[in-house]
């Protein structure tokens, strides 16, 4: 279990446009261990899809830049493989699974090749046996195998999930990304996706870096969370310590915004204010803005990760006192 | 399938005629006289007036009309007022000159076109993208008459490697498809790529490179497959309007072809010619778009769909009824 799979050192993601440089990423430093689920929450544009993004080096292309830092995966540093060797790794040692499932899915190619396409491609089988496999991971998801030569408009939104999800398993990979795997679907799917995935993951002992802005999602399916805010993790650790000491001001108001079942409050208490533009960062603390226990410090130096308890840090110069 | 087409078909009988009453009023209305065209300046007012109620030019609009399909009913496209030969027999002289020219023109684009297209798409915003739109910009706004005469010039007259006119063999063709492909290439290379950026944009792109695909895999099986549904379309397009305006080409390479035809009878005030020529071709131009409109089921899923027939619906849905019960269970 505290085998390191991957270890994100220092990374950092810009995106090049014609009228400025956008800071997605910086300086992240992340571990996954061997069969561990990671939650990566954070509002939208935090830079969580660009980091899952940059692991797999599938960043749109023209824009999106690797400035610095290395990707340790097994060891060998994925950012300096070739291209060739990539391929071999994406969808084979690390598959992922997509936010959309309307979109993730070649619309005028069969759902089983599609499936049967990326077991083919790194593994030395025939076709006709790639097809078998594909048959048997539609099944495995809970799609019968009738449906192979189906094309994804014939299937509903949770369906096309799990075709994804079985495509992405397909190869039976280490460690997969999964991008809100279940934001586009409604409740009822969602939790289905969730369970299967969760089997899914047991039966394999698959790693999986789950990305979402659902703390319930987390809190049930995670072993440790890394909180993301404008480009950087502010706070991580295990989901027990984080649901139950969180640190970070960010996270707290994370917690603060969730509606309570059991008070009386009508409203909601969301954070006030709005991520800093990622084009133009503040000097200081990146939540220095909004948040209610800043000092006059935070503006003036990026705050250190301070670690509070034994594997959880927070990117918080007040912390360090309370922990002194 | 089958039942689309000839419902795509049929529909054409109510086009055919909207486009014959059209063209009917148009000669209509367009000022010029066949029948003194026909026995010259020197004949007499009476003389053109006793010709005019000889063909029938003088009936009214309606009768005309109803004269002409009647015609056409019976398979008859009429008899050229100039040469007394049938509009049938000429313009079937005539077609495989056309039809040759637009072949050899639009393959020839699509063959250039289409790898142009990708290449400057999967190059993007780099030297190679924008040499690539440059010179599909300046083949775009270059007049194709102009080309055309260059190409004579150059290789007709100043390395005399090729006839400067007529088609008698090969050689002839070679300077015409030229001149004809140049604009489409353009053309064709410009929508490639568009449509190929626009596509790999798209999230399953991403999803094929994620399942580790080799980058030519992603390009020319996942993204140009989709890319080529609107490029399809526009070929097409070229295709029908060449078929009935490759008239410039024809003219500069003397080809007697169809727009040749066509245009000799606008200028004689051949009245069946003109009718006979615009209903033909037009008629050319509708059923390539169906065969368009066919390519785009085969390739596309999705539009298949919606021509499949009920009873295959029908099993559709007993297949997901039964698919819902083993979910459900």
């Amino acid at each position: 279990m505290d085998e390191k799979l991957l270890e994100i050192r220092n990374l950092a993601v810009e995106y090049h446009t014609d009228e400025a440089v956008v800071y997605a990423v910086n300086n992240v430093n992340l571990t996954v261990k061997k069969g561990e689920t990671i939650g990566l929450v954070g509002e939208t544009g935090a830079g969580k899809t660009t980091i899952a993004r940059s692991i797999l080096r599938i960043l749109p292309p023209p824009t999106a830049r690797i400035v610095s830092g290395e990707i340790l995966f097994n060891s060998t540093d994925l950012l300096k493989l070739s291209e060739k060797e990539m391929q071999k790794v994406r969808g084979n040692k690390i598959a992922m699974i997509f936010q959309d499932p309307m979109t993730a899915l070649n619309p005028i190619e069969t759902v089983g090749f599609q499936i049967a396409e990326a077991i083919q491609r790194h593994n030395k089988i025939t076709h006709f046996e790639a097809e078998k496999r594909a048959c048997d991971m539609l099944e495995m998801v809970g799609i019968p195998m009738e449906r192979y030569s189906e094309y994804p408009h014939q299937f509903s939104g949770g369906m096309k999930q799990r075709v994804v999800i079985a495509m992405a398993l397909s190869c039976n990979p280490e460690l997969l990304l999964a991008d809100e795997p279940t934001t586009a679907l409604d409740v009822t799917i969602q939790a289905q996706v969730l369970d299967m995935m969760e089997s899914l993951k047991k039966r394999l002992g698959t790693s999986v870096v789950l990305i979402t802005h659902d703390l319930g999602v987390v809190a049930d399916t995670c072993d440790s969370v890394a909180v993301v805010y404008a480009g950087e993790i502010v706070e991580r650790g295990t989901v027990e310590h984080i649901f139950d000491f969180a640190a970070h001001p960010y996270t707290l108001g994370l917690f603060g915004s969730l509606p309570q079942l059991d008070s009386k409050e009508r409203r909601l208490k969301p954070i006030k204010g709005m991520m800093p533009d990622p084009t133009n960062l503040p000097p200081g603390c990146r939540f220095y803005e909004r948040c209610p226990e800043a000092i006059k410090e935070c503006a003036e130096a990026p705050p250190p990760d301070v670690e509070v308890a034994p594997g959880h840090t927070v990117k918080c110069i007040r912390v360090k006192g309370d922990a002194a | 399938m089958v039942r689309f087409i000839i419902k795509r078909l049929l529909m054409l009988i109510p086009v055919m005629l909207g486009i014959s009453l059209v063209v009917l009023i148009l000669i209509d209305v367009t000022p010029g006289d066949p029948a003194r065209m026909m026995i010259g300046a020197q004949a007499t007012q009476e003389q053109v007036e006793a010709l005019r109620e000889e063909l029938g030019l003088n009936d009214p609009l309606p009768i005309r009309y109803g004269r002409f399909i009647w015609q056409l009913l019976h398979g008859d496209l009429g008899t050229s007022l100039m040469t007394k030969r049938p509009v049938a027999t000429e313009m079937w002289e005539r077609f495989p000159y056309t039809l040759t020219l637009v072949v050899l023109g639009t393959t020839l684009s699509v063959i250039l076109g289409i790898p142009i297209g990708i290449y400057a798409a999967v190059h993007q915003r780099t030297w190679k993208d924008n040499t690539a739109i440059f010179l599909s910009l300046i083949s775009v706004s270059m007049p194709s008459f102009w080309f055309a005469l260059l190409l004579i010039r150059f290789f007709g007259v100043y390395l005399g490697w090729l006839p400067i006119s007529g088609v008698d063999d090969w050689k002839g063709w070679v300077l015409p498809s030229g001149a004809m492909a140049l604009g489409l290439t353009a053309l064709i290379a410009r929508q490639m790529r568009s449509d190929m950026l626009e596509v790999l944009r798209q999230d399953y792109i991403t999803t094929a490179r994620a399942k580790g695909l080799t980058e030519g895999r992603v390009v020319y099986r996942h993204a140009l497959k989709n890319a080529m549904i609107p490029v399809i379309m526009v070929i097409g397009g070229i295709f029908g309007v060449m078929l009935g305006g490759s008239l410039i080409t024809e003219v500069i390479y003397s080809i007697p072809g169809l727009g040749q035809y066509i245009m000799t009878g606008l200028y004689n005030r051949d009245y069946p010619v003109i009718q006979s020529g615009v209903l033909i071709v037009s008629a050319l131009f509708a059923v390539i778009i169906l065969i368009v409109d066919v390519i785009f089921a085969l390739v596309d899923p999705r539009i298949r769909s919606q021509y499949t027939r009920k009873e295959k619906r029908k099993a559709g849905r007993q297949l997901a009824k039964e698919t819902k019960t083993v979910e459900t269970s």
